[in-house]
């Protein structure tokens, strides 16, 4: 069984990936497989709103799903529906095991995803943006999680479908993954297979994950590593920001610039 | 219940329970089929202590444009404020809305209702399948009592008699659902590294992760849902195939 | 690597970049620092960041994350509010700081004095933290270091990069103090005062600094850049 855009079985879609693309977050990222688009940002930990939902042991990562209207051929209606509350709340649920959110009590961590383009596989593409993001951000982790559906098209285990073959296939697997400690974060189905095929899918799209893992890595390194692409304008800017939030004014009677262009 | 947390967890790492139920066996099950006349179809379904109402209300409207020649299938869940100290009255939570997508998901992968055949007239005019789930008591696993409650209900549906475009509800027609499949699910819940079935509140409150396998008639796996804030294994996840596959075949009897 | 009975594979080397999740050393013989965690035999980091083996001690230097307040720091911070106990102030950190009365240098007799008078809302103070958990943060003015602003410039940098910025005892900070000829004061969390002649030269030393946090010989990187200046 030969794919569409003449791809291997066990082939991910092009694939790529950029932290740190927004510079007012703590933390964010790009991901792109095939033509889906997801962004990421994460904010904190900072003070929980509302109160009610402050953990007293543990951070609350509270996680935002959402689609831009531009991002379907139909243009999907602004705003919460039941999908993406769904995707919402299991994105959480796939990160979660990851953070050690133990370490900060009462607070909240902010993560948000929206998709840009959809074209299959948002909810793989929007955990793997999540978790660049997130240690982008500095939040202690466990270890990275990966994300990448599988499915059965013929009698081929495909992995990582795109919207054509998302029509096709038995089944729509997505897992989310962390390979170091070699556990599943993320499962769901919808499709009908035999208890056989369902575990070589489900194999296919582990060993999918521990390919975007990498790519994930190297998207890290490529922002923070030492041997990083010269590091780029954004960060430049990024320390041209005047101190954020409510800090923002400046002493009384001091200078009221808090820029650091160079003028001279 | 929360002093009763810590217990739960020591006897479930020795893999037991604290109502020394085994780890595959299921709280008692009993399913009353049609309590509510005015429904088109419904069903009461009582797990352990667990009670869940699915009722199926018929209606006539416009096909998705992309699915112009199929009837259309809605699943809706309300956790009614009787049913728990926790549950309020607002949108549905996350909670409500997961339960919901996975009975829905489970009903039409399995493709149990051919919805072909709830067609009217294409591009115009379909059967609409509103299945609403009530929760009444919540004691745990509310996936397994509502998705069950759900199916024996869409079997029991007696179509309304349609005149033109109106419904006379008060006519019910000998005709059934064009149904041809019964998903089951079953629910885990894994606790100290132990896999449980269906749990019960105390169990869900103290649960590393969870995990919910759907399957059809002939054993296939149409849907799964894994949720809680821990992983699974691979191992674990192959294991619960195992054992759903064994325990569905008992629990489909009961919807015989 | 040997110590002991054991055998330690050191897998990660002092000042090598890692990754949240990545194996930095196989060893019982070593303790896990701070940004570190053991599990089963070995040392993982928690974030990105390098590698910092002191003694039997491994951590990691993080490079990026919002400031977690560590009691001793000094921090910059702007009052929020007033209470009958002290002062409520925003430090842009994971949590709001509190500067209790006695926290503050005089006695105050609060039934005859308006605390407004010592700090009131929008103040900008230079603070130490006394004692921070996850659950309260307390700062005080008792440090020779402790004052008001009334005038000069802040700009705010990565908190990961604060250490840096100052360097070894200083190395780095006194550099810049030296070749710009302000008056720097560096709150930890990640907000830099200043005040002098070239104020210019700090703002894009901190620039530099961001920038190349990473690299190896930074200090002279940035003399360097002060001297052609």
């Amino acid at each position: 069984m030969k794919r569409k855009d003449k791809r291997k079985p066990g082939d991910l879609r092009s694939v790529e990936i950029k932290a740190g693309v927004i510079e007012q977050a703590d933390g964010s990222a790009m991901v792109k497989m095939g033509r889906t688009i997801a962004v990421a940002a994460v904010y904190g930990p900072r003070e929980m709103h509302p109160r009610r939902m402050r953990k007293s042991e543990r951070a609350f990562l509270k996680t935002t799903y959402r689609m831009a209207p531009f991002s379907t051929t139909d243009r999907c209606r602004p705003g919460r529906s039941r999908r993406s509350q769904e995707i919402s709340m299991v994105t959480r649920e796939a990160l979660e095991p990851a953070i050690f959110l133990e370490e900060f009590p009462k607070t909240g961590i902010y993560l948000f995803i929206e998709i840009i383009q959809a074209d299959a596989g948002t909810r793989t593409a929007g955990i793997n943006a999540a978790s660049v993001a997130l240690a982008d951000a500095g939040i202690p982790m466990r270890d990275l999680v990966a994300s990448v559906a599988a499915g059965k098209i013929g009698k081929d285990y495909f992995l990582d479908l795109e919207y054509k073959e998302e029509e096709e296939t038995a089944a729509d697997v997505p897992v989310a993954y962390m390979p170091r400690t070699k556990e599943i974060t993320l499962l769901q189905m919808d499709g009908d297979l035999s208890v056989k095929d369902m575990k070589g899918v489900l194999q296919t799209a582990i060993k999918g994950c521990e390919i975007m893992y990498e790519k994930q890595k190297q998207a890290l390194r490529e922002r923070w590593g030492p041997n990083a692409a010269d590091v780029k304008k954004e960060l430049k800017t990024k320390t041209a920001k005047p101190p954020s939030g409510t800090l923002r004014g400046t002493p009384s009677g001091a200078q009221a610039s808090t820029k650091t262009e160079k003028k001279r | 219940m929360i002093i009763q947390n810590q217990h739960v967890l020591n006897m479930a790492s020795k893999g037991q329970r604290i109502d020394n139920r085994g780890q595959d066996e299921y709280r008692e099950i009993d399913i009353e089929r049609n309590p509510v006349e005015k429904a088109e179809g419904s069903a009461k379904v009582t797990l352990g202590k667990t009670i869940v109402i699915a009722g199926i209300k018929m209606g006539i409207g416009k096909p998705f444009s992309d699915r112009p020649d199929e009837g259309v299938l809605m699943v809706n869940a309300e956790f009614s404020p009787i049913a728990s100290p926790n549950f309020e009255i607002g949108p549905p939570g996350d909670d409500a809305v997961e339960l919901a997508r996975v009975v829905d998901r489970g009903i039409r992968e399995s493709h149990a209702i051919d919805l072909r055949k709830l067609c009217i007239e294409k591009d115009e005019k379909v059967w609409m399948v509103n299945v609403d789930i009530h929760i009444i008591n919540h004691s745990g696993n509310l996936i397994d009592a509502s998705a069950m409650a759900s199916i024996a209900a869409l079997w029991e549906v007696r179509l309304p008699e349609l005149k033109g475009n109106e419904i006379n509800y008060d006519k019910k027609t000998s005709k059934r659902l064009p149904m041809t499949a019964k998903p089951v699910p079953v629910t885990f819940v894994k606790m100290e590294g132990n896999l449980f079935m269906d749990p019960g509140l105390e169990e869900e409150e103290v649960m590393e992760a969870r995990l919910t396998v759907t399957t059809r008639d002939n054993g296939n796996i149409v849907s799964l849902q894994k949720g809680g804030a821990k992983p699974f294994t691979q191992d674990e996840i192959e294991n619960a195939f195992a054992l759903a596959e064994k325990k569905t075949k008992e629990l489909r009897k009961l919807l015989n | 690597m040997k110590r002991g009975v054991y055998m330690s594979e050191m897998i990660k080397n002092d000042r090598e970049f890692v990754l949240p999740g990545d194996e930095i050393i196989n060893s019982m013989d070593y303790l896990p620092g701070r940004s570190c965690f053991r599990d089963g035999n070995s040392i993982y980091s928690k974030r990105l960041g390098l590698v910092s083996v002191r003694g039997r001690v491994i951590s990691v230097i993080s490079l990026s994350g919002v400031y977690v307040p560590r009691g001793g720091d000094m921090v910059i911070g702007k009052v929020e509010d007033i209470h009958s106990a002290g002062w409520v102030v925003n430090i842009e950190s994971v949590g709001e700081a509190f500067l209790p009365l006695s926290g503050v240098r005089e006695f105050i007799d609060t039934t005859k004095t308006d605390l407004s008078k010592f700090y009131a809302v929008g103040d900008v103070i230079y603070a130490k933290i006394n004692s921070a958990n996850p659950h309260s943060i307390h700062l005080s003015m008792q440090d020779p270091r402790a004052r008001k602003f009334r005038s000069g410039r802040i700009v705010n940098m990565s908190p990961a990069k604060v250490p840096r910025l100052i360097g070894k005892e200083g190395s780095m900070i006194n550099v810049i103090k030296d070749k710009s000829g302000c008056r720097i004061n560096v709150g930890q969390n990640g907000l830099v005062w200043f005040e002098g002649e070239k104020e210019d030269l700090v703002v894009d030393a901190i620039n530099l600094v961001e920038k190349d946090a990473a690299r190896d010989g930074l200090t002279n990187k940035v003399s360097l850049m002060l001297n052609g200046k």
